[in-house]
């Protein structure tokens, strides 16, 4: 590895070791953090980021294997302690609490005090503007955390560790959730830290904001690094092919053929407050996008047309026949949803792969009142096979798996019911490499089979990359709806309300 | 699905204790005669706590089943004092049990309230609504085929036993192997993402108390029939034994997962430690001290566990 001596290392993570029961999820990893760079993190989920980044926080403690701090040898026995030694993790899901302002916030846990117990306010304030200022940022310090909105919580979350002196930060999926003018901002402010001398260890699976924010980059694959260099001296290319381990051929397989007749046929619809006058249709072997930035009502609609959340006005149809507003009579009629939260809607984490993925045939599955298990197994061994699942095991509790493995889990659900329209609510959102491009594959095989999709996706690349056409939404409306190939400024011009006199057709 | 064979590991190995101790203590406790009592004595808990079971699995409660055992008694004394064929007793105490049951299920789904609030105000409008027909009397003078239920034995076997042994099975029968079984685990699991594949949810958590209530009906002719009066307070306390069954036997409290084999299992630690406690010459009061520390200890055991496995989920 191609050191520069001039940096002695902050942070030394060498040979690194954890198993969990059977499992050996690292295999002795070494990783190492400069002072004032932001360092890059990656690999399939899986491959052993948590788990690493769980050891440097304190929540796990290793096997094997030291962890050094400017050359002195530590032990992090607990979260407390990590954050003493200036350590700081930030996750995607914040741990902040809604309920408090910005301020109470900030020093929950460790406000700094005057005689008698009582907590300093003018010296939080102080310290506040100070942190903000450093971040480059002005918030309200006494505003609800909670109508503020996630991008803000997120900097909270960044100022709260730098109240407390953290040297390292670690970003986990940090932009999962933001637009992308939020993404933009928290780039400057990375950037910022960086330049304050600050280290931050960045994970993320968007793969071009590694080349945008990182100095260097780490990737690891199966428990081992196999991979570490500056950024500028690699491709995107190099990044796939070393997280995966082999080739992927297109980014977006696409065969693009005529659509035939409507499928989904979406009028009028309106819920007051979520979205307003949607029109949409869904035809035979066509994947339709529907772009918009977090909050436009995309998700909305979605659960509307599936009938889980209520609508005022407006009609579904599918296949010419009205739909009423029950998922079951929608899953009966051959409509399928994959919730974008795969934990809470999608997958039943306590059971079975098998029991998951016949859960919506069940009244298909009786057989003189009973459950048909052989039929059981040859729909879950079909469609294990079809997703290439890993393991392969029907039996084995779906929390056992990779989150890209039980996305596929409830892709296998659906399928199994035989849908002509299906609805993808992000579908590849915190899935790895790997079994995004598998995800993106099958949606070109089941458009193949004349099966109807309707796609929903913050990730702009790939809704451009895998949609017939594009329908964007900002604030509850259908403001565009552009061809195949349509230019990505475009599309954030509309997502951003830019574009809301011209409707593209 | 996923099994907790530790509980039932655990249950096992405190019996084998318990045993050890009698044998050391007081080795009468080993007959056969006595083993038929205990087995008789859980075995209308046991019936009912199938049906408490699966009530618990899809995340509600049922503490009406003491009143609706007392509802059932007296229905079926006084169907059978009218003259009414055994059959005939059966269904009536079976189906007052199932109507009472969806009571509970219709508030519980309609009006969305949770079901301890539903269960315990309905608790107290069965119980009062029954003393208020029957006065407080007591029914006297049963018929002897009505007794003939309880207290029969059929190839050597009391009947109870072979209640709950048939019971037992078909139940674990129907939630292994049924689509309906397999949805209840689905709800109690997750019920949204039950819901968004396609299962009628209300319909799943109303039809567990129909079944509940109906096991309860079933039970009452387990239990009622050994006596030689009914009270209008019968069962009171009822639902604890019921629920400490459950409880102890693994069934999580939050719903989701559970045993049949379980079930059992518990109903056996309630009905030996009660049993035990005479034979070892220890005050009586302490079953009740000694059950609740069951429960506390169960419901312990599921926190901790729970804890464990969101700690050591998938890394990533």
């Amino acid at each position: 590895m191609a050191e520069s001596p001039q940096t002695p290392p902050l942070l030394e993570m060498e040979g690194i070791q954890k198993r969990f029961g059977g499992i050996q999820a690292l295999k002795g990893v070494d990783f190492d953090l400069r002072q004032g760079e932001v360092h890059a993190l990656v690999g399939e989920n899986g491959a052993g980021k948590s788990t690493l980044i769980k050891i440097l926080s304190g929540a796990y403690q290793p096997d094997a294997g030291t962890v050094r701090l400017e050359g002195r040898a530590v032990e992090i026995a607990d979260p407390r302690q990590a954050r003493a030694l200036g350590i700081a993790t930030i996750y995607q899901e914040t741990s902040l609490y809604p309920d408090l302002s910005v301020l109470e916030n900030l020093f929950i846990g460790h406000q700094p005090r005057r005689g008698w117990g009582r907590l300093d306010w003018a010296a939080m304030r102080r310290q506040a503007r100070e942190v903000f200022a450093q971040l480059g940022v002005e918030l309200p310090l006494t505003a609800r955390l909670g109508d503020l909105g996630k991008a803000y919580a997120q900097l909270v979350e960044i100022a709260k560790a730098l109240a407390q002196h953290a040297r390292i930060l670690v970003m986990d999926e940090a932009t999962a959730a933001l637009t992308a003018d939020d993404v933009e901002r928290l780039f400057g402010i990375i950037r910022g830290l960086r330049e304050q001398g600050v280290a931050i260890i960045y994970i993320s699976h968007r793969l071009e904001e590694v080349f945008r924010v990182a100095d260097r980059v780490t990737v690891l694959r199966d428990g081992e690094r196999v991979g570490a260099e500056p950024v500028a001296e690699v491709d995107q290319d190099w990044l796939i092919r070393r997280m995966v381990g082999r080739e992927l051929h297109t980014l977006y397989p696409r065969n693009y053929r005529p659509p035939g007749k409507v499928l989904l046929e979406v009028r009028g619809l309106s819920r007051a407050g979520a979205f307003e006058g949607v029109d949409l249709e869904v035809h035979e072997g066509e994947i339709v996008g529907l772009a918009g930035l977090v909050g436009s009502g995309r998700s909305e609609v979605a659960r509307a047309i599936f009938g889980i959340d209520p609508y005022d006005a407006g009609t579904v149809r599918l296949s010419g026949q009205p739909l009423p507003p029950r998922p079951w009579a929608a899953v009966r009629k051959g409509l399928a949803l994959l919730p974008e939260d795969r934990s809470r809607q999608g997958a039943i984490l306590a059971m079975s792969v098998r029991a998951n993925m016949t859960l919506a045939v069940l009244p298909d599955l009786q057989r003189g009142g009973f459950l048909d298990e052989a039929k059981e197994l040859s729909i879950s061994k079909r469609f294990i096979q079809a997703l290439q699942l890993r393991p392969p095991n029907p039996d084995l509790p779906v929390a056992n798996l990779s989150g890209g493995n039980q996305q596929k889990v409830v892709l296998g659900k659906w399928l199994a019911t035989e849908p002509r329209v299906l609805i993808l609510d992000e579908p590849t959102q915190g899935v790895d490499v790997g079994a995004k491009a598998e995800i993106h594959q099958l949606m070109d095989r089941l458009v193949g089979q004349g099966v109807g999709i309707l796609m929903i996706s913050s990730d702009l690349p790939e809704v451009l990359g895998m949609t017939d056409r594009l329908l964007v939404m900002h604030r509850g409306k259908i403001v565009a709806r552009l061809p195949r190939g349509s230019a990505p400024d475009v599309v954030m011009r509309a997502a951003t309300g830019l574009l809301e006199e011209a409707h593209v057709r | 699905m996923y099994v907790d064979r530790g509980r039932q590991i655990s249950i096992a190995v405190f019996l084998l204790a318990l045993a050890g101790v009698l044998l050391a203590a007081a080795p009468s406790f080993f007959s056969l005669g006595n083993f038929k009592d205990i087995l008789v004595n859980i075995s209308y808990v046991a019936i009912a706590a199938l049906g408490m079971m699966m009530v618990i699995l899809t995340g509600q409660i049922d503490i009406s089943v003491g009143a609706t055992l007392s509802i059932c008694s007296t229905l079926a004394a006084t169907a059978s004092k009218a003259g009414l064929p055994l059959g005939v007793v059966f269904l009536i105490s079976i189906g007052a049990g199932a109507a009472l049951g969806l009571v509970n299920g219709l508030l519980v789904t309609r009006f969305k309230i949770h079901s301890i609030i539903v269960t315990l105000g309905t608790l107290s409008v069965f119980r009062g609504t029954l003393i208020y027909f029957t006065k407080g009397a007591w029914i006297y003078q049963l018929p002897e085929d009505f007794r003939g239920v309880g207290l029969g034995t059929f190839l050597g076997l009391p009947n109870p036993i072979w209640a709950m042994a048939v019971v037992l099975l078909a139940g674990a029968w129907v939630l292994s192997a049924t689509p309906w079984g397999r949805a209840l685990y689905a709800v109690g699991s997750n019920p949204d993402a039950a819901r968004l594949s396609g299962i009628r949810v209300p319909f799943v958590q109303a039809s567990v108390f129909v079944a509940c209530g109906a096991l309860v009906g079933l039970a009452t002719m387990f239990y009622a029939t050994r006596f030689s009066t009914i009270q209008s307070n019968t069962g009171q306390g009822f639902e604890f034994l019921v629920i400490t069954a459950v409880v102890v036997g693994g069934t999580n409290i939050f719903g989701g997962s559970g045993t049949v084999l379980g079930v059992a299992l518990g109903a056996l630690l309630v009905g030996v430690t009660g049993t035990a406690l005479t034979f070892l010459k220890i005050s009586a009061y302490w079953e009740q001290a000694l059950q609740g520390l069951f429960i506390l200890l169960a419901v312990a055991f599921d926190a901790l566990r729970s804890r464990r496995r969101t700690r050591t989920g998938g890394g990533g």
